[in-house]
């Protein structure tokens, strides 16, 4: 399984909280595609096997003109195996979302759009500085879903000051659109974000772990009821439509990322693309990628596929772990604490993680390191 | 030995030793344009970063004076206090000391209990008016202190400056005139002091010495007096730059000796060196033992590397003679050692440098000075670490040391610096006019109050107007009292101090709200308490970590999050446990970053 993503740095302007490689406008799309196009033909020979699944991820890839968009998508075409595509998803803001454009998106082949909907309460949207309402984050997604797309969307929790029944009416109304694939992402202070200088400067509140941690048990209980599969710390689904593409991250699969700012994997190194647009275009004008990368060693590759797998329902398998050579039976030493606790269960299939757990997965993944 | 010269360069700290050391070796030729670069002999990078000098650097260098070939020995030495017993071991090792005064500055607080050394060992003393350069040069009137300092001949002191070379050759000049030639005995057994040593990991022990009477000859057997070893002399030579072999080193002369050592403990700064075919009956007397002014412990980050910080500490001992250790350990931090130092920037620095030359991490306790303790039965108790307190219903009294401060500020500030010697548990003793602004003040202090940042507060209160020194006193009663530590009313006995029963509320206030910030926030509540005796004086509690998880995990995040998450790893590493709380090693250091 190989897949591809390519990077659209472009927003039409800058949510507080986020931390993704973007410019405001899109006054230099035509430039920037003609470098994604050189790269894309450029590293056609990275992979080899057929492309499972094509992401396009931003930035804002709907706020990209429908043209460039074609010549992307052509461009990959001449240059890689799609006989064998299954999943090809555009990330999508609701405010960019109207009929003329899903039939456009879906003549080129876009099966799935992820939509940046974050909530369904104007104040929220208003909060986070979001380009859209709650009135377009609701049609956007009907529209969609008239239209035959597989519908994903992404849901904040935690927002400061947000109540538990705004998060309950949040998922509500997601259940009853009927919409296929939920990404519920906790509210996540980063360093260098508007919401940063905001706090500093004493105009905003700071995020609010116990608030985040309830919603999300909330989350896991609503949606689970409701038959979405938690099959990812962040991520839900309704059965058969788990994400194709992200789920490969997690499998430890090879994708290839074009663009600025975007992360590529071949199973034996990862490289990153600057981020940084203007280096971006004058590089590849010379038919050069501007990256950087690192080799993984053994332990890397052991921790990338401990960290990745305890995010899963799947969890870590405990065959693959023999083949690593890592005595379960050490794994279990060093978390007696968090089995007493409940955080994790072990059978001797794999080892996984509850919803409490889940919480901590990150210093449980930490723990289990070599 | 009529055309050696030896002397060291002494000073109040910063007022320019190196720099002018940088000249007196440009002018000799001794430094090639090549190598030469400020503050050269200062060729530790601690050195180097921190801009001040920490260890004494002997360098020989040729001059010719008159037609007359000559051998000078310089030994540039630190001004800092915690280093004086650096500049008292190179005190030994000559007959004359350049004494640099900074001509913006005066006369300081360094600047006299560094000349006293001097005397007391009978140095022919230069006085040397630096930085004459600078546009606040106050020459006629800190020439007035000079003379009124040492009682010296005005004309005698030679106005110079290490920026721009003026004076230098009034100095080489001087240095031959007025130094003596050192006295010694060509012919007699050979009798050497060691002065320094280091370790090197190619050559193994290198030890410098001044040779007294004799000589010391390649491929010689020679003994070490005082711990009695015979070692055959592989390699001997001058200190120049770099280090240069000869045949032998002459009565007078200063150098080097590399033999096949292999035990750090079995040299010892201040033993004598002689032959083994012809000794000398009487070694030479060595120093005086440094006495510590304070003491902390030193633990491994992994408790495994203890043997390998015992190893360290030796080897690390071998250039710093003033660590003094001894094993002790800690139901939270292992096996250890109990250390003492002479202040804080020393213990600062021998931390450092046991990270840097030997690679070991170390978790640093709090400091304390060192206590008497009289027990009901009459028995006296050192107690150098707060576990070693007799339990206070068996204690008749205790006494904690005093020191005599000498402060030299300008007028303005005397109100603000007594104040803050008061603060301190200070007394005034004397208050001298040295000039119309400029005064001498003196306390009595518990030295306990000025090893922590008493320093740093004088420097602010006076915006860097006043300088200090100090020495030790006497041995006070004092109303001292044991604080502990608890988290999740475990105690944590690291933490433990000793305390002035006034301060302890307070402080136990203070540290426990410090240690709430220096704790990570865990997956539980954790109590944070300090108690002295069976009594909580005070308290803080630091609320679980509800979640610790990262929103987004995709195809730009692995890496990054891996690299953090093992990071994390590392630093959990680094991390004690009292009963199931993981204490950073900061936090073991809080006692010392509390603010007011
Ligand atoms: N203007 C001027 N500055 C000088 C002179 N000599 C030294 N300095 C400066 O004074 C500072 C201290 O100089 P050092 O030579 O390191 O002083 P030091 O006495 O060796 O200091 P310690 O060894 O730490 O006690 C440095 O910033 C020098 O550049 C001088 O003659 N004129
Ligand atoms: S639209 Fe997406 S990429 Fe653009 S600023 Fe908002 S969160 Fe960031
Ligand atoms: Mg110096």
């Amino acid at each position: 399984m190989a897949g591809i993503y390519i990077h659209i740095p472009f927003c039409k302007q800058a949510c507080i909280y986020c931390n993704f490689y973007f410019e405001k406008g899109k006054k230099n799309q035509s430039l920037l595609v003609d470098a994604l196009i050189k790269e894309i033909a450029l590293r056609n020979n990275e992979i080899t096997e057929p492309i499972k699944t094509l992401y396009f991820g931003g930035g804002t890839p709907s706020y990209l003109e429908f043209n460039y968009l074609e010549n992307i998508i052509n461009s990959v075409k001449a240059n890689y195996d799609l006989t064998e595509i299954s999943e090809l998803t555009l990330e999508a803001n609701p405010d960019d979302i109207n009929l003329e454009r899903l039939i456009q998106w879906k003549s080129m082949g876009i099966n799935r759009l992820s939509i940046g909907v974050q909530s369904f309460f104007d104040s929220h949207l208003k909060w986070m500085n979001r380009a859209h309402n709650s009135e377009e984050a609701e049609s956007s997604i009907k529209e969609a879903l008239k239209l035959n797309f597989e519908v994903s969307i992404d849901l904040i929790f935690g927002i400061p000051n947000s109540t538990h029944e705004q998060w309950l009416s949040n998922l509500n109304k997601t259940i009853t659109l009927g919409v296929h694939h939920i990404s519920c992402y906790g509210l996540t202070l980063e360093p260098n974000t508007p919401w940063e200088k905001l706090i500093k400067r004493g105009q905003y509140p700071s995020s609010n772990d116990d608030l985040s941690a309830e919603q999300f048990e909330m989350a896991d209980r609503v949606l689970q009821e409701n038959l979405y599969e938690h099959y990812e710390i962040s991520n839900y689904a309704l059965k058969g439509k788990k994400a194709k593409h992200n789920s490969s991250y997690w499998a430890g699969e090879p994708y290839l990322g074009i663009g600025p700012s975007a992360h590529s994997y071949n199973l034996i190194t990862r490289s990153w693309n600057f981020s940084d647009i203007k280096l971006y275009i004058e590089s590849l004008s010379n038919n050069k990628r501007p990256f950087e990368e690192e080799q993984l060693s053994k332990e890397n590759r052991i921790n990338e596929y401990l960290m990745t797998s305890l995010r899963t329902s799947d969890g870590i398998d405990i065959e693959k772990l023999n083949e690593l050579d890592i005595p379960v039976d050490d794994l279990k030493k060093q978390l007696t604490e968090e089995i007493k606790k409940g955080f994790v269960v072990l059978n001797d299939k794999a080892l996984k993680l509850s919803p409490k757990g889940m919480l901590y997965a990150d210093a449980i993944a930490s723990k289990l390191f070599v | 030995m009529q055309h050696i010269r030896n002397f060291c360069i002494i000073a109040h700290i910063d007022h320019g030793k190196s720099t002018l050391a940088d000249r007196l070796l440009e002018y000799t030729n001794t430094v090639s344009k090549r190598e030469m670069m400020a503050q050269v002999l200062d060729n530790m990078d601690l050195e180097r970063e921190r801009g001040i000098t920490i260890k004494s650097h002997a360098i020989q260098m040729n001059y010719v004076f008159q037609g007359q070939q000559y051998v000078f020995n310089l030994i540039d030495t630190p001004g800092h206090v915690d280093f004086s017993y650096e500049v008292s071991r190179s005190i030994a090792a000559c007959e004359g000391a350049l004494l640099i005064v900074d001509a913006s500055q005066g006369i300081q607080a360094q600047t006299i209990s560094n000349l006293y050394l001097a005397i007391e060992h009978n140095l022919e003393i230069i006085p040397i008016l630096n930085k004459m350069d600078l546009p606040g040069a106050m020459p006629e009137e800190v020439k007035d202190q000079i003379v009124d300092l040492i009682g010296c001949d005005r004309d005698s002191i030679i106005p110079a400056s290490g920026k721009t070379g003026l004076g230098v050759m009034d100095i080489l000049n001087a240095i031959v005139d007025r130094v003596p030639a050192p006295k010694g005995d060509l012919n007699a057994p050979l009798k050497a002091l060691i002065f320094d040593s280091v370790f090197n990991s190619f050559r193994g022990i290198i030890a410098y010495y001044k040779v007294m009477d004799g000589r010391v000859r390649k491929g010689e057997k020679v003994k070490f007096m005082n711990t009695d070893n015979e070692y055959h002399a592989d390699e001997v030579g001058a200190l120049k730059l770099e280090m240069e072999p000869r045949a032998e080193v002459l009565a007078g002369d200063v150098g080097y000796i590399i033999t096949g050592i292999k035990q750090a403990k079995e040299v010892k700064v201040g033993d004598t060196i002689t032959s083994v075919v012809n000794p000398t009956p009487i070694a030479i007397q060595g120093f005086e033992d440094v006495k510590p002014m304070v003491f902390a412990g030193i633990y491994p980050v992994d408790t495994e590397d203890y043997e390998e910080l015992r190893e360290s500490m030796f080897k690390l001992q071998l250039n710093d003679a003033s660590l003094v250790f001894e094993p002790e350990s800690s139901a939270a931090l292992g096996f250890g050692f109990r250390c003492g130092f002479l202040g804080m920037l020393h213990m600062e620095i021998i931390q450092e440098r046991l990270e840097r030359e030997f690679g070991m991490t170390v978790i640093t306790t709090v400091p304390n000075v060192s206590y008497k303790a009289y027990t009901n039965k009459g028995e006296f108790v050192e107690v150098n670490n707060p576990s070693d307190l007799p339990d206070p219903s068996h204690i008749d009294y205790v006494e904690e040391p005093y020191i005599n401060a000498t402060i030299i500020t300008s007028s303005d500030f005397v109100g603000p610096v007594i104040a803050l010697c008061m603060d301190k548990r200070g007394t005034i003793k004397n208050q001298v006019y040295l000039t119309t602004n400029r005064v001498e003040l003196t306390f009595e202090m518990p030295l306990a109050e000025v090893v922590f940042d008493f320093y740093d507060k004088l420097k602010s209160i006076s915006r860097g107007y006043a300088s200090f020194d100090y020495s030790p006193s006497e041995y006070k009663l004092s109303h001292l009292v044991k604080m502990d530590i608890m988290l999740n009313k475990e105690p944590v006995d690291a933490l433990s101090s000793i305390i002035h029963r006034d301060r302890a509320f307070d402080l136990g206030k203070k540290i426990c709200k410090k240690l709430r910030e220096l704790i990570p926030r865990q997956q539980f509540d954790i109590a944070i308490q300090a108690s002295i005796g069976a009594k909580i004086i005070a308290r803080e509690s630091l609320s679980a970590l509800r979640k610790d998880v990262t929103a987004k995990c995709y195809g730009g995040d692995i890496s990054r999050k891996r690299k953090l998450l093992e990071k994390q790893k590392e630093g959990k590493k680094r991390m004690r446990s009292v009963g199931s709380v993981e204490i950073p090693q900061s936090a073991f250091m809080a006692v010392l970053k509390l603010d007011d």
